[in-house]
C-alpha cells in the first residue's frame, strides 16, 4: 500500500524516512503547534519549493538537461492567478481561467523553446533559455497594466481560502479556523499530491527512459528511443508542474511581482536546494527545500540570540551580528556540498546501502 | 556453406564516413549474408567500428548506400535504424549506470514486456545477470557490463545485431558462453554482424569475413578458407600489422 502510493521507490534509508517524516509531520502540524503567520508562511514556502525544485529535478537530476527558465513557468502560474483575480475578480471561475491560461502559455513556450533548442548542445540550451527567461522578465516589467510592473499585483483570491472567512470564532488548539489555515492545508495537500504524481512519473518505464537518455544519449538512441520527443516531454512537464507550483505560491501570498517569482535569485534558490537535497532522487528535494526555507527564515534569529550573548567579544561578535546571515548561509551551503557531493539524500542512501549485506 | 550463395540482407556500396576533418572510411562495400556470423576484422583504427557507428546512423555516410533488406537506410536517424530491428553492440557497452540490471534489459525490449521464458535462454549463457538481476548496473564487474550490453541486444528476436569486440576484457569461460550464445542467435535465423580482433575467437564463430584496412574492406570471402589459408592470414592480418608499426 505505502509502497504503491511511493511507486515503489521508497526512502531507502532509516534515517531519511526520520527526515522526511519529520517534515511532513511537521508542515501538517505548523499551523497548531507554531502558530503565526511567519511560521505558516514559511511552511507554506517549504511546500510551494518542494514542487519547485523537485519539477527542476525531474529535467536536471533525471533527464540531465540545464534550464534557466524554470522559474519564469513559476511566474507564468503565479501571474495567472494574479491576472486572472485582478482581471475577472476573486471567483473561482476567474482562479480556473488563470490555471488553464498559465498551463497553456506554459506549455507552449516549454515546447518551442525545446523542440527549437534540445537538439543544439547542453550549453547552448542553457544559454537559450537563460535568454527567454531575461526576455520574459523585462516583458512582466513592462506589461504594468496587466502586471503592476515592477510593483507587482496584490490581488484578491476566492473568499473561502481568504483570511476574512471565518470557519469557527473558536480556536481549535490555538490557530484560528479561517479561510487562511485552509489555503495553508490547499498549499501543502496539493503540493504532496504533485510531488507523488512526480514520483509516479519517475518511476514510470518514461522515467526511466530520462535517466537511460541522461547516463548514455546515444546508447539509447541506438535502441530506438527519440531523444529529442522524451527530452521535450520532460522539459513540458517540469514545466507544468512549476506553473503548478507558481499558482499554489500566488493562492498563498495573495501577491506577485517579478522579485517573487520570476527572479534569477529564485533560479539559484531552486539550484541549491536541488543540489544540496541531492539530484536525482525527489526526496532531495523535500529535504533541500525544508533545509533551505528554515535556514532562510531563521538563521537571522539564531544569530540574534547568539549574538545577544557574545557581542562583546570583538571579531566573533561582529561575525554573529544578525546583520551577517546571508554570510552563513552560504557558508552552511558551502559545507554541505562539501560533505555531501550527492547530497543529502544521497549521502543518506549510499550509506543505508553500504551497511546492506550484498548479494553474491 | 557458401558465402556467395547467400542473400545479404546487409550492404554496404561505397560507403565514405567523415568525422569532422577525417576521412575515416574511404568507399566501404560490404555483404552481410542473411542467417550468418560475419566477421569483420582489422588493425586498429582500420575503420570497423565506424562501419557499424556508420550503419547505425551514429555517424552518418557522407557517400554510398547502405541497404538493409533491400531498402537504402543512410541518412535514416539512429532511433529509425534501431526500430528497424537492429541492435547494437558498443565497445565501449553503454550500459545504463543508475538503472538496474532489469531495467537495462526492460528498456531493451521495445516490443513488450519482458518474455521470462527468454530471460531464462539468456541467464543460461550469462548467470551473473541473474545473480544481480535488481543491481545497479553501475555496479556491475567490467566482465558483467559487457554481458548486459549483449543482453540487451538478446532480450527480443531481432533481425541483425551489431556487435563490437565482444570478446573483449572476458574471462576464457565467458568467451565460450558467448560462442555458444550467438551460435543459437544464428540457429534462430538472427544474423550476426561482428567486430573482433581475436582471430582464435573470430575462426570460431564466423561463417564469413571480411577484413578492413585503412577505411576500405581488402578481402571477403568464407570464414573456412582464411582458417585453411596460413598464407592469407598473413598476408591480411600480418600485413596489416606490419604496416602499423
Amino acid at each position: 500500500m505505502l509502497a504503491n502510493i511511493f511507486s515503489q521507490d521508497l526512502p531507502r534509508s532509516k534515517v531519511l524516512t526520520v527526515i522526511l517524516v519529520v517534515i511532513l509531520a511537521g508542515l501538517l502540524a505548523t499551523p497548531f503547534i507554531f502558530p503565526g503567520a511567519r511560521s505558516l508562511n514559511v511552511g507554506a514556502k517549504i511546500a510551494v519549493f518542494i514542487v519547485l525544485a523537485a519539477s527542476y529535478d525531474l529535467m536536471l537530476g533525471y533527464t540531465g538537461i540545464v534550464s534557466f527558465a524554470h522559474t519564469m513557468c513559476f511566474g507564468i502560474g503565479a501571474y495567472g492567478i494574479g491576472i486572472a483575480s485582478t482581471q475577472m475578480g476573486p471567483t473561482w471561475t476567474a482562479m480556473a481561467v488563470g490555471v488553464v491560461a498559465a498551463l497553456l502559455l506554459s506549455t507552449v513556450l516549454a515546447l518551442g523553446i525545446s523542440l527549437f533548442s534540445l537538439r543544439v548542445r547542453a550549453i547552448f540550451f542553457a544559454m537559450i533559455t537563460l535568454a527567454v527567461a531575461a526576455a520574459f522578465m523585462t516583458m512582466a516589467s513592462q506589461l504594468s497594466d496587466w502586471t503592476g510592473g515592477e510593483d507587482g499585483l496584490n490581488f484578491k483570491v476566492p473568499e473561502l481560502i481568504s483570511p476574512a472567512f471565518s470557519l469557527s470564532d473558536e480556536k481549535f488548539l490555538g490557530a484560528s479556523l479561517d479561510g487562511k489555515l485552509i489555503a495553508y492545508y490547499l498549499v501543502v495537500v496539493v503540493s504532496g499530491g504533485l510531488f507523488l504524481l512526480m514520483l509516479r512519473i519517475v518511476n514510470s518505464p518514461f522515467g526511466r527512459v530520462l535517466m537511460a537518455i541522461r547516463d548514455n544519449d546515444f546508447r539509447s538512441e541506438a535502441l530506438g528511443y527519440r531523444n529529442v520527443i522524451y527530452r521535450s516531454l520532460s522539459s513540458v512537464l517540469a514545466a507544468v508542474f512549476a506553473t503548478l507550483a507558481g499558482i499554489l505560491y500566488a493562492l498563498w501570498l495573495r501577491y506577485n511581482g517579478p522579485g517573487t517569482t520570476l527572479s534569477f535569485d529564485i533560479m539559484i534558490d531552486v539550484l541549491l536546494i536541488v543540489v544540496i537535497g541531492g539530484m536525482g532522487t525527489l526526496y532531495g528535494a523535500v529535504v533541500g527545500s525544508a533545509l533551505f526555507n528554515i535556514a532562510q527564515g531563521y538563521l537571522q534569529d539564531l544569530l540574534k540570540l547568539a549574538h545577544g550573548n557574545i557581542d562583546t567579544i570583538p571579531v566573533i561578535g561582529a561575525l554573529f551580528h544578525p546583520d551577517r546571515w546571508l554570510f552563513w548561509l552560504g557558508l552552511l551551503f558551502v559545507l554541505s556540498i562539501y560533505f555531501f557531493p550527492f547530497g543529502i539524500v544521497g549521502k543518506l542512501r549510499a550509506g543505508a546501502l553500504a551497511r546492506k549485506p550484498t548479494a553474491t | 556453406m557458401s558465402a556467395a550463395a547467400a542473400e545479404p540482407l546487409l550492404a554496404l556500396e561505397g560507403v565514405h564516413t567523415h568525422i569532422g576533418p577525417y576521412h575515416i572510411l574511404h568507399g566501404v562495400d560490404l555483404a552481410v549474408a542473411k542467417g550468418r556470423i560475419t566477421m569483420l576484422l582489422g588493425r586498429n583504427g582500420a575503420g570497423k567500428t565506424t562501419t557499424l557507428r556508420t550503419v547505425m546512423g551514429l555517424w552518418q555516410a557522407s557517400a554510398g548506400a547502405i541497404h538493409f533488406d533491400g531498402r537504402n537506410i543512410a541518412g535514416l536517424a539512429t532511433p529509425d535504424v534501431a526500430r528497424l530491428d537492429i541492435a547494437y553492440v558498443p565497445e565501449s557497452m553503454g550500459i545504463f549506470s543508475d538503472l538496474t540490471v532489469r531495467e537495462n534489459l526492460f528498456l531493451a525490449a521495445r516490443k513488450g514486456p519482458l518474455d521470462s521464458a527468454r530471460l531464462d535462454w539468456i541467464f543460461g549463457f550469462m548467470p551473473a545477470l541473474k545473480t544481480f538481476w535488481l543491481q545497479r548496473a553501475g555496479l556491475l564487474s567490467g566482465g558483467q557490463k559487457q554481458m548486459l550490453s549483449i543482453a540487451r541486444a538478446m532480450v527480443e528476436p531481432r533481425r541483425l545485431l551489431l556487435v563490437d569486440e565482444p570478446s573483449k576484457g572476458l574471462a576464457p569461460v565467458i568467451i565460450q558462453n558467448l560462442i555458444v550464445a550467438f551460435k543459437a542467435l544464428r540457429a534462430e535465423g538472427v544474423t550476426i554482424l561482428l567486430v573482433e580482433q581475436n582471430f582464435n575467437f573470430a575462426s570460431m564463430v564466423g561463417d564469413t569475413v571480411a577484413v578492413m584496412d585503412n577505411g576500405r574492406v581488402v578481402h571477403a570471402g568464407v570464414m573456412a578458407d582464411l582458417i585453411a589459408d596460413e598464407a592469407l592470414q598473413a598476408r591480411l592480418l600480418g600485413l596489416s600489422l606490419d604496416s602499423h608499426q
